[in-house]
């Protein structure tokens, strides 16, 4: 059975151009690009092929571009490279709800002393720019904030926050793993310092990733050793990985009206239907804007670990913020900084479309997801019981 | 995605005796929306103290589910006598085991048990909070529930504490309250073990002899060999070797391999065995 694979925020199929784009440097082409023979240097060819792609994706110079193993290590890179050239600035701006690639980052950098400011957002998920105004300094060595969220798929302003941070010369990194093909973005006018993308989210394959770094922007490389990517980035390409992301760059940027026509209508579609179908669920940052592809839907009474169990016994693939699926007792910090109350954070699910989603998975979850929910309600001792479900246990305090 | 056995999940696809019980003799409940998961279970109990029918109603996931439903069946048949017997640990493994991330699912079965024959008895339920001094504010945890997984499951570090409480999983702030108790108890049950600190001599003669006269010497005559206890002081163990083993190149591995361990194991981790010839 072919599953209706609705967890494209998580990872996504690889686009079938972009595989066959790959596939020569896993075969015959398997030259080493910084090789001096003509063997390895067509290889480089390519990779310089590939750089430019991704450049002319995003609107910058293709010297600007360091190819990296993911979007965790971009982001790593960014901040360490930040603090790194700026020895004496020691503060950290950030967001309550960024991926962990840079939450936990910037916890770890806080046992080793620097002070980092966490801006919250408010309940649809969107952040104040006066606070984060106001929490610049004198000794902030950097900003990272993400361009759109992973679970509920709320965009920050960017091109304000841009203009608020450069105005104060603090170097800006942007996290835009999850917006990079589903969001226009021009980089020649978004003036940001780092920009992190990772290939798996936008149908290349997992392990490629890509750090933007503006020129003349002050870089210390994460990774020492060779001098590949001009000795920013050592380590030997992963030559058919690059080559793909450069083409999945390219389709994602030719297909980027896919997304916000298409997906969205399907998105939409997906979110009325049940919203109509379900009493008592809502929209995760409905009222924010939102990428195209992203429905973070949060039904009361219900527990998210068991309604994904359920889903896919009909081959539906989604994911949840519940605190069950992840191993940790906390539902999702993103919805918990937005203050989704626990009556609806236990049971939000998210669903990220793509351009390969069909009507049918749409239909299919429209279809089979009602049941579940009721089927789980009939199950729990707080169904419809709102008071009991207040009085049920007294002690906790949130 | 969690590693769950075929048990697990027929009970969560399949769930026996869900549902609200009406008139029940007992009902207890433990949990809440905020904790993500919460058990409600009806005990219908007969003049005889059996239980006849067990129902429950269960929010949270899929080991939730199956732990409340396999709790129903284990309990259906039951004396009130039996039943309080039954702890987290029938229930995990009845299902075959569970991760150990979601333990406090089996543990939530055995409270709600406890608070249904509560119930049963006449006696008021207690607040949350009741039972002891709250230490885990983010998910309601006491200590005595703290203390009494420890001792129950054998619980050695804070991960295991939280993976079968749920307290320290929250917020954190916790953690070093939760390193404490658990010190604390586990010295206590240290203290109260066979050969634990607070063994008189007698009890502890007496265990020595035992596992000599029912395991070691059993073990040695076997290969033609004996054992003789002489005396013993304080966890200084003396005995003398008899038979075969008078003389056996291999007798010092005997007594430090066998009968020392044993009885370390046994009785004392303290106990040290000297040899006198005979």
């Amino acid at each position: 059975m072919k599953p209706a694979y609705l967890d494209n925020n998580a990872t996504t199929r690889v686009a079938p151009e972009v595989l066959s784009a790959m596939l020569p440097f896993l075969s015959e082409q398997y030259g080493n690009p910084s090789s001096m023979h003509s063997f390895g240097g067509a290889v480089g060819g390519h990779l310089r092929e590939a750089r430019a792609r991704v450049a002319r994706g995003l609107s910058c110079d293709p010297s600007e571009i360091i190819f990296t193993s993911c979007g965790t290590e971009s982001d790593n890179a960014a901040i360490r490279s930040a603090l790194e050239s700026q020895p004496e600035k020691r503060h950290i701006v950030t967001t309550r709800v960024e991926h962990p690639a840079v939450l936990s980052l910037c916890q770890h950098l806080e046992t080793k002393g620097y002070e980092v400011t966490s801006l919250g957002v408010d309940e649809e998920g969107r952040l104040d720019l006066e606070e984060l105004e106001k929490s610049l300094r004198k000794d902030t060595a950097i900003v990272s904030v993400m361009y759109a969220n992973n679970e509920t798929g709320v965009v920050f302003p960017l091109p304000e926050i841009a203009g608020i941070v450069k105005s104060r010369g603090v170097l800006l990194h942007t996290d835009a793993v999850q917006a990079v093909g589903k969001l226009p973005i021009d980089l020649s006018k978004l003036p940001v310092d780092f920009l992190a993308l990772s290939g798996h989210k936008l149908h290349a394959p997992k392990g490629v990733g890509v750090l933007y770094v503006r020129k003349g922007t002050p870089f210390r490389p994460f990774l020492v050793g060779g001098h590949q990517e001009h000795g920013r980035r050592a380590g030997t390409e992963n030559t058919a990985s690059i080559v793909a992301l450069g083409r999945a760059v390219e389709l994602a940027t030719e297909r980027i009206g896919e997304e916000n026509t298409r997906v969205r209508a399907q998105r939409d579609r997906l979110e009325r239907g049940l919203l109509e179908a379900v009493p008592d669920s809502r929209i995760n940052g409905g009222g924010a804007e939102r990428l195209p592809n992203t429905l973070s839907i949060a039904f009361k009474y219900v527990e998210g670990e068991a309604i994904l169990l359920l889903m896919d016994r009909f081959g539906i693939c989604a994911s949840s913020g519940s605190a069950c699926t992840s191993g940790s007792l906390e539902p999702s910090h993103v919805l918990r900084a937005m203050g989704v109350p626990f009556t609806f954070a236990h049971g939000s699910i998210r669903f990220s479309l793509s351009r390969y989603t069909t009507d049918a998975d749409v239909d299919l979850v429209l279809k089979e997801l009602p049941p579940i929910i009721a089927r789980l309600r009939a199950l729990s001792p707080f169904s419809g019981k709102e008071g009991e479900a207040a009085a049920f246990c007294s002690t906790h305090s949130h | 995605m969690w590693e769950y056995t075929d048990k697990v999940m027929d009970h969560f696809l399949n769930p026996r005796n869900a549902g609200e019980m009406e008139n029940p003799s007992a009902m207890g409940e433990v949990g809440s929306l905020a904790c993500g998961d919460a058990l409600r279970l009806f005990l219908k109990i007969d003049d005889t103290g059996v239980i006849q029918d067990a129902k429950f109603q269960t929010f949270g996931c899929a080991s939730a589910i199956a732990s409340s439903s396999v709790l129903t069946e284990l309990l259906k048949g039951k004396t009130v006598a039996e039943a309080e017997k039954l702890t987290n640990k029938d229930i995990a493994a009845y299902l075959g085991g569970l991760p150990k991330e979601k333990m406090h699912c089996s543990v939530m079965g055995e409270e709600a048990l406890a608070a249904a024959l509560k119930n049963w008895r006449g006696e008021a339920a207690p607040a949350p909070a009741a039972e002891g001094r709250l230490v885990c504010k983010c998910f309601g945890v006491t200590e005595e529930t703290i203390r009494r997984a420890i001792r129950e499951n054998d619980l050695k570090t804070v991960e295991d504490i939280t993976n079968f409480t749920k307290a320290g999983g929250g917020c954190g702030e916790c953690a070093p309250e939760l390193e404490e108790i658990l010190a604390d108890e586990r010295a206590r049950m240290a203290s109260a073990a066979p050969g634990g600190k607070r063994m008189t001599n007698i009890q502890r003669v007496m265990l020595v002899t035992k596992v000599i006269d029912e395991e070691i010497r059993p073990a040695l005559k076997k290969d033609g060999g004996d054992i003789e206890l002489v005396d013993i002081e304080g966890t200084k163990v003396v005995v003398s070797l008899r038979g075969a083993c008078v003389g056996c190149p291999s007798s010092q591995l005997t007594l430090k391999g066998l009968v020392e361990k044993r009885l370390q194991e046994a009785v004392d981790p303290d106990i040290r065995i000297e040899e006198v010839r005979p």
